[in-house]
């Protein structure tokens, strides 16, 4: 590449250091066939990240459903990702949360550990510490549940990597704004 | 008229209420009770293709100039896959097109049936929106909401997949209410405060230029009238897309001619040079701003458009006002004249002598022959002898689309039918056809590379079967020309492919067909072969015989900026003017 030293102007995204923000989307939807497919083809379409995702139902009578997407890019490639979700048809509201800065963010995991011994303890005492529970306990193994941020499972399933981690399945991140109005 | 009936007369019923009378379509197993529903009524004409992708362009070619959606009817499997290829199209444009598809019944649907395929997983990227509709219950009110996304906002196009069953089902019909889409309510007025701001800007700016696009001509007739007035008013100078032409006439006093990679050297020159850019329904395409870090980079911007996710897409704006152009330009308008704000006019006269001395140049100009016919002189004349007539332009997608850009002008909106954001070949026959039966007694050309019009050719046959007096200009360089011209200068003259190998005859192609053939190789001749082909009440195929290896100029190289153009006679310096980063880009 024989970019120039001195941008001639500042509109390039290639120029200088890509600033990527992980950022969090709340996207209320119908919930209709198709629509999780429109999303996520919009996301691998247009070369866009998905950290994490997930949605569920969350109004029956009204048929809505919310999308909670972590995505990472270039604050104008966010700005972007929000306007191309917008465009879709069956897509109510998309807010973007890390920009309103003022969300509660909450992840579930499940977290098998194998061993025997001392190492069965430790893994008791860092759950206790964490507040995870034990859903399924064996004579070799203990399934932890844990919810929490996303940087406090991370730390579990580091802790817990030594000690005899076997797998882990995450819901990825649901979100909310703080205060009583809606998000 | 009772209310109750089959899935497939409700598709004819919805059709009619909305004031559709033209539609084209293939039959096939999976929309037969939909053909038998139109096998009974009068109201809806249905022009037969020969391949569904004829049928998308020629329903793009309709809609684009009456500025109503245009329809097509097609069956499941082979003919949505076929009508792909339009639909896509039409997305890139912003054409609007409501797709009908038969679909297998639904208890056969993802068993791998005969003729199936997963049609709005397939056409979901490339349709503004797309319906399976899975139960009758539903039939009469999507139908009516597809033409309402179709038209709505940014225009595209959008697929109705009606399993066979649901077609034969019994349902109660609903008519088109004045919906409000429960989600989708395009903004059509701009901010007010962001319009103050608008003009506060042009008042004060020295180097303004407008630079339109296809939204104009989407936004209808009303935002070319406004555009005309606001750039009178002002004396600012005007450029426009591929796609925008037509919507400020290019007799016009402040037309500087098409910009991007094939525009005058004063459209872009002032592009770069501008210190106020007012951009109207135009979306900063790689193709208008050639390399992007070095954009216009002394000049603020305001851009007008109904997509949200078009400003700020390629290139960051000072002043982003969402809204219909008409709308905003209305508005714009008006906030001018109740401030009584006023052009500066000493900067202005300076900007314009310079903008004179750019002219100067004659960016267009090319070496003309008496002995083999130029492309842009065969566009030259055939402007010259069709301007007086209600003539419509359609093209297909190479030099000869770019020379017919450059060399045909254009007064009126409309009338300018191409391929710009997909670059389809193939696209100028069926659309021509779309546009002939629109306006039935208008003058439609073609304007076609051999090379593009062997894509569609099987479309004759529709021309001949509806008598339509479509004319096709076909610039015969025996070359896929664009694709030569990029070798030449890219690969070191490596013609890999590139050659017309084993051509039609196309007068014998044109007397096969019933239609009306004539071939032309002598300039002295040419004014009089293209009266033969106007005088002549059918379809014609004219094979102008062009010069073999005129490369299309003025051209921003890739990865150059608007200040870097070759010139007509400088060709020799595009080979050394493109870098290997260049290179990489198309």
């Amino acid at each position: 590449m024989n970019a120039p030293a001195a941008p001639l102007s500042p509109y390039s995204s290639a120029l200088g250091k890509p600033n990527i923000e992980v950022h969090t989307l709340s996207v209320l939807v119908d919930n209709e066939p198709g629509v999780l497919a429109r999303v996520v083809g919009l996301f691998s379409g247009r070369g866009y990240n998905i950290e994490s995702l997930t949605v569920a139902e969350v109004a029956h009578a009204e048929h809505l459903s919310r999308i909670t997407i972590v995505t990472s890019g270039t604050p104008e490639a966010i700005e972007q990702i929000g306007h191309q979700l917008e465009r879709l048809v069956p897509i109510h509201k998309v807010t973007d949360l890390t920009l309103r800065g003022n969300a509660v963010e909450r992840e579930l995991a499940m977290i098998k550990v194998a061993g025997t011994g001392q190492d069965r303890d430790e893994a008791l005492r860092l759950a206790d510490a964490f507040r995870a529970r034990v859903i399924d306990a064996s004579i070799e193994s203990f399934v932890f549940e844990l919810t929490g941020a996303v940087g406090k499972i991370d730390q579990f399933i580091e802790l817990m990597r030594p000690i005899g981690l076997v797998e882990v399945s995450r819901t990825g991140v649901a979100a909310m704004s703080r205060g009583p109005s809606q998000t | 008229m009772t209310n109750l009936m089959t899935g497939a007369e409700m598709v004819v019923r919805a059709l009619r209420d909305q004031g559709v009378e033209t539609i084209f379509g293939y039959p096939g197993g999976a929309v037969l009770p939909i053909y038998d529903a139109l096998f009974h009524q009068k109201h809806i004409k249905h022009v037969l293709v020969r391949h569904e992708q004829g049928a998308a362009h020629a329903a793009e070619g309709f809609a684009r100039s009456s500025g109503k959606a245009g329809v097509l009817l097609v069956t499941s499997g082979p003919g949505a896959t076929n009508a792909v290829t339009g639909l896509t199209d039409a997305l890139m444009d912003s054409i609007p097109v409501v797709c009908i598809t038969g679909q297998v019944p639904t208890h056969l649907i993802g068993s791998d049936a005969f003729q199936e395929c997963d049609t709005v997983g397939i056409t979901r990227h490339c349709t503004k929106h797309n319906y399976l509709v899975r139960q009758i219950e539903d039939l009469s009110r999507v139908l009516h909401e597809a033409f309402y996304v179709a038209q709505n906002g940014r225009p595209g196009p959008v697929v109705v997949d009606i399993p066979k069953d649901v077609q034969f089902a019994i349902g109660t019909y609903t008519g088109p209410r004045n919906i409000e889409h429960k989600t989708y309510r395009p903004k059509l007025d701009g901010d007010p405060d962001r319009i103050e701001k608008a003009v506060l800007l042009m008042a004060a700016a020295r180097r303004p230029i407008f630079y339109t696009g296809g939204g104009i001509i989407n936004s209808g007739p009303e935002a070319s009238r406004l555009l005309r007035e606001f750039a009178t008013l002002t004396g600012f100078p005007l450029t426009s897309t591929l796609m925008g032409l037509g919507a400020y006439p290019a007799s016009g006093k402040n037309w500087l001619g098409m910009l991007g990679m094939h525009g005058t050297y004063e459209a872009n020159n002032a592009m770069h040079g501008c210190d106020l850019m007012i951009a109207i329904g135009a979306r900063f395409d790689d193709r208008i701003t050639g390399r992007l870090d070095a954009f216009s980079p002394g000049s603020k911007k305001i851009h007008i458009d109904i997509d949200p996710s078009s400003i700020n897409k390629n290139v960051k704006v000072d002043l982003g006002i969402v809204g219909d152009c008409a709308h905003v330009l209305r508005q714009l308008l008006d906030a001018w004249r109740s401030r009584q704000l006023a052009p500066d006019k000493m900067a202005l006269a300076k900007w314009w002598a310079q903008i004179d001395k750019w002219r100067t140049r004659r960016s267009l100009a090319f070496k003309g022959s008496d002995e083999v016919i130029k492309p842009q002189y065969a566009v030259q004349r055939l402007y010259e002898l069709t301007k007086a007539r209600d003539t419509y332009i359609t093209t297909e997608v190479g030099q000869h689309q770019m020379w017919a850009a450059q060399h045909y002008h254009f007064e009126a909106p409309n009338r300018w039918m191409t391929s710009g954001g997909l670059g389809t070949m193939g696209y100028g026959l069926p659309a021509a056809i779309g546009v002939q039966m629109a306006h039935p007694d208008a003058l439609v050309i073609d304007i076609a590379g051999e090379a593009s019009i062997l894509m569609n050719i099987q479309e004759l046959s529709t021309a001949a079967q509806y008598r339509l007096p479509v004319k096709i200009f076909i610039l015969n360089n025996e070359y896929m020309g664009m694709v030569r011209q990029w070798q030449e200068l890219l690969h070191d003259s490596r013609y890999s492919h590139s050659y017309s190998e084993a051509l039609p005859d196309f007068v014998k192609l044109a007397d096969a067909y019933g239609a009306h053939g004539i071939r032309c190789s002598d300039p002295a001749k040419l004014d009089d072969a293209i009266m033969e082909m106007l005088e002549v009440p059918k379809t014609v195929i004219f094979d102008c015989v062009v010069d073999k290896t005129e490369n299309c100029l003025p051209m921003i190289p890739s990865g150059k900026a608007h200040n870097e153009m070759i010139l007509p006679g400088h060709d020799a310096e595009i080979e050394t003017a493109i870098d290997a980063a260049g290179k990489m880009l198309v």
